[in-house]
């Protein structure tokens, strides 16, 4: 097989840090290459490179043998790279085809005029190669994320595109959709593309790719084949120091004896869930596992508060809990799944998030007692070890493990009961994972009850006491984490045991 | 992800930069003090007769400006203002020419205004109406009223203690413009910057969501943000009508829209969650500056609107932070 991409002695600096030192990567014909590494490692910066968004301080690149002198995103497209980005850069009110042809339409000879026929037809042609059923002449803003993702490969395909480069395309894609995507870069590599493919999920880049490699504070650490690896040994060459304890499961000790501090009974919701019921101690942390849609999100966010049950009860602490502001007063907190929408407020400080859910605590007669609230805010970040360079930057600024650490210390200050936690280290490297999965045990030793909602088994199975596996509207399986011997068994509860597990999400 | 670490990191030497943004409207409303007191500073422009005049004339939009700062940091807009301001006016003036004493005509007044803000908080916050399209309608809707109810007539005030309260009058020498104007200003800085209040009402324009999820009532913030403003508005119809010892319907014209320029400018982002009173203060000074200048140049009416616009758009042009 020969190399496509020979990327070599890469070097680039921001404000004379130096983010990549000589950095070496290949890439062969028809590979999907998995790039992985913590944030900050600079796997986006070597691939901003590569698709010329940044310019290379050193180093070359050749592609197909011959050194590439781009300088803009447009020459790395003509030279055959092309991105597919987290935030998809489709315009949701053009057509599939106006937006496979944006900028590139093709006009009737001689005039100025877009040959819409000819762009529809060409627009189908491509959707047909790559096996998906989408109307090119369909509004993108009516398509699922999975299909827009599509579009997205579509595009860059009309484009010539040999090298794809994909950043964490599975992020806010249903598990159905991430099987159809793999089916669909799989093709791809057949008829001779090559991907470079990043994301977080170990378990995806054991499935899908062909090698993997590994940086870490701007170098690459690791060059192998994906077969002759396994998940911890690619946790171990990202974190550096083979030390990776955090992220396995250790026994807390035999349920604790308390009485339950939260109740589910009998839970009906408008959507999917037909009849919850389960409890949880305090000190105790509970994983509910389930598919992606299986309703996972509702149940907590009506145990936060949030949302109207159909019937049912929820009790806490012994009395129904009756609406948000009653859940908050009474010690519930919830990270929410989504930190950008819902956990924070971007463009304020760091500071400013953490008090957020705790301005009637710092408010004297009139005003807020900043003094006190800035002594709170100075432990939250120590305690959680936020790397900020103070309380007073913008959370946008910070990396999403670090995000996802303000989310979780908003709450602390509170010492909540109840913490329920929904897809918490999604987008998370792994050291900012390690740390939080930490936090949270060692709040639940304090005596917080944790709710912990998961699509990441691996997860599940490093933080829970307990796991729930939501099925079909219901709590189909409890099991205690020390009686599953692997995820796959727990894969299979979660399926519902209708079919074989996926080699989709386990590792 | 990585490009955001980066970014973090590229931003600590950039500090300077932040600031210059952040002191955009102080900076130029210093050069345009510079500028006229060279030019003009012998045709009069430095007397303290003048200043005090710029502070009286922009008192209204001040105190409009202050409220029109929580609405736009909660991320609503208010349009209905300047119609609200006339409507508050002329009913403080009815009622004190129905014989009642004017502090009952004050209260009247305020109640008014107020009625206004809940009537637009309530089409943004239950019906969920987006607030430009609300405040739009209601503009036109109130300005209607204005007119209906005196049939266009002036309806003027008689009771000297009311005019030297709100408008004509001085206090130990200083204009009682200027000291309303600079109450509402602090009671408005007091309020967005140490209480909870304040902070809730920043949150909630940031991100909805995050300060719903955080606990923050944001359908009562936004409610109260609209309230407020409709207080405002009636304050500031009083001192119309206080300085000009009458009540007119087409008070407060186009003040929602020197509002608006003034919070801008000041530095409060037009999409929410960034508000600063003093930047507001400070931009509706700038504006009022601007047009006093221009009037004691010479410049006519058509010349002066030229140079204001296009003073206002050069000033937000060097406060936007650069693209990215």
């Amino acid at each position: 097989m020969t190399d496509i991409l020979s990327m070599s002695e890469i070097r680039k600096c921001f404000a004379q840090i130096p983010v990549l030192k000589r950095v070496n990567f290949t890439l062969r014909r028809g590979e999907i290459h998995a790039l992985m590494g913590g944030n900050g490692a600079g796997k986006s910066t070597l691939m901003k490179i590569l698709t010329g968004v940044y310019q290379r301080d050193g180093g070359t690149i050749r592609i197909d043998g011959q050194t590439a002198h781009y300088h803009d995103t447009l020459s790395a497209e003509r030279a055959g790279v092309a991105m597919i980005f987290q935030e998809f850069s489709l315009v949701p009110t053009l057509t599939v085809a106006q937006n496979i042809f944006l900028g590139r339409e093709p006009k009737y000879p001689g005039t100025p005029f877009i040959n819409n026929t000819e762009m529809v037809r060409r627009s189908r042609a491509l959707l047909r190669d790559l096996g998906v059923d989408i109307d090119p002449e369909q509004q993108v803003s009516g398509l699922s994320v999975g299909l827009m993702q599509i579009v997205e490969i579509a595009k860059a395909l009309s484009k010539k595109a040999r090298i794809l480069v994909m950043d964490e395309p599975t992020s806010s894609l249903s598990e159905t959709e991430t099987g159809a995507l793999f089916a669909l870069v799989r093709r791809l590599r057949a008829q001779g593309l090559s991907v470079v493919y990043i994301s977080h999920r170990m378990a995806e880049i054991l499935t899908l790719c062909d090698r993997v490699t590994v940086m870490r504070d701007g170098e690459t650490v690791m060059t192998a084949d994906c077969s002759a690896l396994s998940v911890q040994t690619i946790i171990g060459a990202m974190l550096g120091e083979g030390n990776s304890a955090s992220f396995v499961w250790h026994d807390r000790g035999p349920a604790p004896q308390a009485e339950p501090i939260l109740e589910v009974r009998s839970l009906r919701l408008a959507k999917r869930i037909d009849d919850v019921s389960f409890d949880i101690r305090p000190g105790e942390i509970v994983g509910l596992a389930g598919l992606m849609g299986s309703g996972r999100t509702e149940i907590a966010e009506t145990i936060f508060g949030r949302r109207a049950a159909l019937s049912g009860e929820i009790i806490f602490d012994g009395a129904p809990v009756r609406g948000q502001a009653d859940a908050i007063s009474r010690g519930i907190a919830m990270v929410p799944e989504d930190r950008r929408k819902m956990g924070l407020v971007l463009d304020h400080s760091v500071g400013d998030n953490i008090v957020l859910p705790n301005l009637a605590r710092f408010t004297g007669l009139l005003f807020m007692r900043d003094q006190q609230a800035r002594a709170t805010v100075d432990r939250t970040i120590r305690d959680l070890s936020i790397k900020t360079d103070g309380p007073d930057k913008l959370a946008r600024l910070l990396s999403g493990g670090n995000q996802q650490k303000i989310v979780i210390g908003k709450w602390l200050a509170r010492d909540p009961r109840l913490l329920i936690l929904d897809e918490p280290t999604i987008g998370v490297d792994i050291g900012a994972k390690s740390e939080i999965v930490e936090t949270v045990r060692a709040m639940a030793d304090r005596g917080t009850a944790v709710l912990v909602i998961s699509s990441e088994l691996e997860e599940l199975m490093a933080i829970s006491d307990r796991i729930l596996v939501l099925h079909g509207g219901r709590i189909a399986d409890q099991m205690n984490r020390r009686d599953v011997a692997n995820e796959e068994e727990l894969h299979h509860a979660i399926q519902g045991h209708s079919r074989p597990a996926l080699r989709t999400i386990d590792a | 992800m990585q490009s955001k670490a980066i970014a973090a990191r590229r931003s600590a030497p950039s500090m300077r930069d932040i600031q210059w943004q952040n002191y955009v409207v102080y900076i130029f409303f210093a050069a345009v003090l510079v500028f006229f007191s060279v030019t003009i500073g012998d045709k009069g422009f430095l007397s303290v007769m003048n200043l005090f005049n710029i502070a009286r004339t922009t008192a209204m939009i001040t105190v409009i400006a202050v409220a029109m700062t929580f609405v736009i940091s909660a991320g609503e807009l208010d349009l209905s203002v300047g119609s609200t301001a006339a409507l508050a006016a002329l009913t403080c003036a009815l009622v004190m020419q129905a014989g009642y004493p004017w502090p009952a005509a004050v209260i009247a007044a305020l109640l008014a205004g107020m009625a206004v803000g809940s009537l637009n908080g309530f089409f943004v916050t239950v019906i969920g109406i987006p607030s430009f399209l609300v405040t739009l309608g209601m503009m036109q809707f109130i300005r209607g009223v204005d007119m209906r109810v005196t049939y266009t007539n002036p309806v003027s005030i008689s009771n000297q203690t009311f005019n030297a309260l709100f408008g004509s009058g001085n206090i130990g020498g200083v204009p009682s413009l200027l000291i309303w104007s600079v109450a509402i200003a602090i009671l408005g800085h007091v309020v967005l910057k140490y209480t909870a209040f304040g902070r809730a009402v920043l949150a909630t324009g940031g991100n909805r969501l995050a300060a719903e999820y955080s606990g923050i009532k944001t359908r009562r913030i936004k409610f109260a943000v609209f309230l407020m403003s409709g207080a405002a508005a009636a304050l500031a119809g009083m001192l119309y009508s206080g300085m000009m010892q009458t009540a007119r319907f087409n008070f407060g014209e186009g003040a929602e829209l020197m509002a608006i320029a003034a919070v801008i400018l000041g530095g409060t982002s037009l999409f929410g969650g960034k508000g600063t009173i003093l930047g507001t203060f400070a931009g509706s000074l700038l504006i009022g500056t601007i047009n006093n200048g221009l009037i004691i140049m010479g410049l006519d009416v058509s010349e002066q609107m030229m140079v204001a616009g296009g003073i206002i758009i050069l000033a937000v042009a060097f406060g936007k932070k650069p693209a990215t």
